[in-house]
């Protein structure tokens, strides 16, 4: 795609007289002008609720705003008193970076694993296995199974099951106690997670030169672990971006899942997590400006966090 | 032996393959997939489960006497209720035909100058729509709302449809898959004489087809599940999906029919994206971020 149709890029050479940058850019945008008039309606939305709310909530951290008196600065208190004195905000970004850490990293290289073993099956098996492992994250709102296999009584399954297997006697508590509730979170958060990118993977894995493979076979490649480093990973480096981008998003965005599953506020915050404690300050208590702080952090961390992998993807296949 | 279970999996034969190894990776494929498909079976086999034996100790996974009985009671139930179910099911099928629809058009309009033309500002959008695939819609849910009630749009289907137009991730995947296009046939059809809008219209949409179901397949879900969030409070004016969630909180009795609405909610994004597929996969492979 090096060679853009560009009406622009050729005009140029017509006038041999210095033109002004300025009257240069009038007659691009001019010339450009249908291709604006496109794009307007998509933008448009767009700005209107992705970009000026950033810049909003970027903007409202500094203040004090509870949405029946008027804004009121206050400078870097919002955060001040979010990182020394709200001890639930600790909690919440423990929980969270818990998430990052397990299902971030686990479901990305379970999408790949998979993708990667579904890609050896034949066509029909294939696409049968892409269906069993998408299907989760696009069935709706259906995670509440998970409420009946972990309920608390001796109806919910896995007590059924454990208590007629004999490990234990009276039924547990899963979704009301601390010790469980955020190892069953983290569960079925990775069973919703194999999504958009583990698509790309299967689409990615497809389109790679079976030539390069033959050719690195030549080169001395042995076994499909040397195909995998060598060749694979590196000709999917493109989809292994945008699949990163994907599933980092996801696992700092955890919240659904868990006010499905453990309630809001869960027990002792055990499953609680920024998005909910923003949840908290947006929608119950009014507090904006302080909402806005909560906001401010989770957007940096998952910009932060991408920027990293992204470092790191490059390394891939060196 | 080896080729006999080869031809039994389909295994086309490859390179620098060992069998063994071939054989511990499907296994684990298929512990894995269990996994993901076991929920989706049970919660398939509950809506067709008799009372009696949605309530039996120890749990059984399977039915064992099928019956429609849930569904009938669904619709007796809502029926009777004082918003019909029809009215829930009309309401999310507006939001999820319009949002999808106009996701689809407004999304290509936007990625068809982004993928074969530069112009003045191009570059600096394109950069701004992959930064917000980096962050999810939470962080902007508190000014949305004020947004939402600034433009007077609370308690309307507008404040659900209109953002779910401009989804950052349907450009960028259209924009992606338009790349692939070859210029050769926009300039021919310059040549004839036809205006961009016409382009745009008449060569670029036909040509991507396969991205179209995919920008589907990724917004109909969302919609479909939409339970209305805090926008919509008018009982007449809700969600299936919210519906569900009423049903499933009236407990033992309405277990069944808590069973059934959620066949129901699970089954229409899986159709739809066994129809649609191949078409995804097309575009998909088209997703790759260059650095």
């Amino acid at each position: 795609m090096q060679a853009k149709i560009t009406k622009t890029a050729a005009a140029p050479a017509v006038h041999t007289r210095q033109v002004g940058w300025w009257s240069l850019l009038k007659r691009d945008l001019y010339l450009s002008r249908h291709y604006y008039v496109l794009m307007a309606p998509f933008m448009l939305i767009f700005f209107l609720f992705t970009v000026i709310p950033v810049g909003i909530s970027l903007g409202l951290s500094f203040f004090h705003f509870n949405m029946l008196e008027l804004p009121r600065f206050v400078g870097w208190q919002n955060y001040s008193r979010l990182f020394l004195n709200d001890d639930v905000f600790l909690i919440a970004l423990k929980n969270t970076l818990l998430f990052a850490v397990i299902t971030g990293p686990v479901s990305y290289i379970a999408c790949f694993l998979f993708a990667w073993i579904i890609n050896e099956l034949s066509p029909k098996i294939r696409a049968v296995m892409t269906l069993v492992f998408y299907a989760p994250s696009i069935s709706g709102n259906v995670f509440f199974i998970w409420l009946i296999i972990f309920s608390g009584d001796s109806y919910g399954y896995m007590n059924g099951f454990l208590m007629r297997l004999g490990v234990v006697l009276e039924p547990i508590q899963w979704l009301a106690d601390e010790k469980y509730v955020l190892a069953i979170v983290i569960i079925v958060q990775l069973w919703l997670s194999l999504g958009t990118s583990f698509l790309a993977f299967i689409a990615g894995l497809q389109t790679i030169d079976r030539s390069l493979v033959e050719a690195g076979t030549v080169d001395g490649i042995k076994n499909r672990w040397q195909e995998l480093w060598y060749i694979t990973l590196p000709s999917m480096r493109p989809q292994l971006m945008f699949g990163a981008v994907m599933q980092i998003t996801a696992s700092f965005a955890v919240a659904e899942i868990s006010i499905a599953l453990a309630g809001f506020p869960s027990v002792n915050y055990a499953a609680h997590t920024v998005v909910t404690h923003l949840m908290d300050f947006g929608t119950i208590r009014f507090e904006m400006g302080y909402a806005s702080a909560i906001a401010t952090v989770l957007f940096a961390l998952m910009l932060g966090t991408n920027v990293l992998t992204q470092k790191m993807l490059r390394k891939i296949g060196e | 032996m080896t080729s006999k279970v080869r031809a039994v999996f389909g295994m086309p034969k490859r390179l620098n393959r060992s069998f063994t190894v071939s054989l511990m990776l499907f296994a684990l494929l298929g512990v894995f997939g269990s996994f993901m498909v076991l929920p989706l079976i049970y919660a398939f086999n509950n809506a067709f489960k008799p009372l009696d034996e949605l309530f039996i100790f120890p749990p059984r996974f399977w039915v064992n006497n099928p019956t429609t009985e849930n569904f009938a009671d669904l619709i007796n139930l809502m029926g009777n209720s004082w918003v019909p179910l029809s009215r829930y099911i009309a309401n999310t099928l507006l939001i999820t035909i319009l949002g999808t629809a106009g996701h689809i058009l407004l999304a290509s309009a936007a990625a068809y100058p982004l993928a074969k033309y530069r112009f003045p500002g191009s570059k600096v959008l394109f950069t701004i729509v992959i930064l917000s695939l980096m962050f999810s819609p939470h962080v902007t849910a508190i000014p949305n709302y004020m947004v939402m009630s600034w433009l007077g749009w609370i308690n309307t289907h507008a404040s659900i449809i209109v953002p779910s137009l401009a989804f950052s991730l349907g450009l960028f995947l259209m924009k992606q898959f338009m790349e692939q296009i070859p210029d050769a046939l926009l300039e021919a059809a310059k040549i004839d004489g036809a205006n961009e809008y016409r382009i745009f219209w008449s060569i670029v949409m036909p040509n991507v087809k396969p991205a179209w179901l995919t920008l589907m397949i990724l917004q109909f879900p969302a919609l479909w599940g939409t339970d209305g969030g805090s926008f919509i409070y008018s009982e007449n004016l809700k969600t299936l999906h919210y519906a569900l969630s009423q049903i499933v909180q009236g407990g033992i009795a309405r277990a069944g029919v808590g069973a059934a609405v959620a066949l129901l909610l699970m089954i229409v994004p899986i159709t739809l994206f066994i129809i649609s597929q191949s078409s995804v996969m097309q575009t998909m492979a088209t997703s790759g971020m260059k650095e």
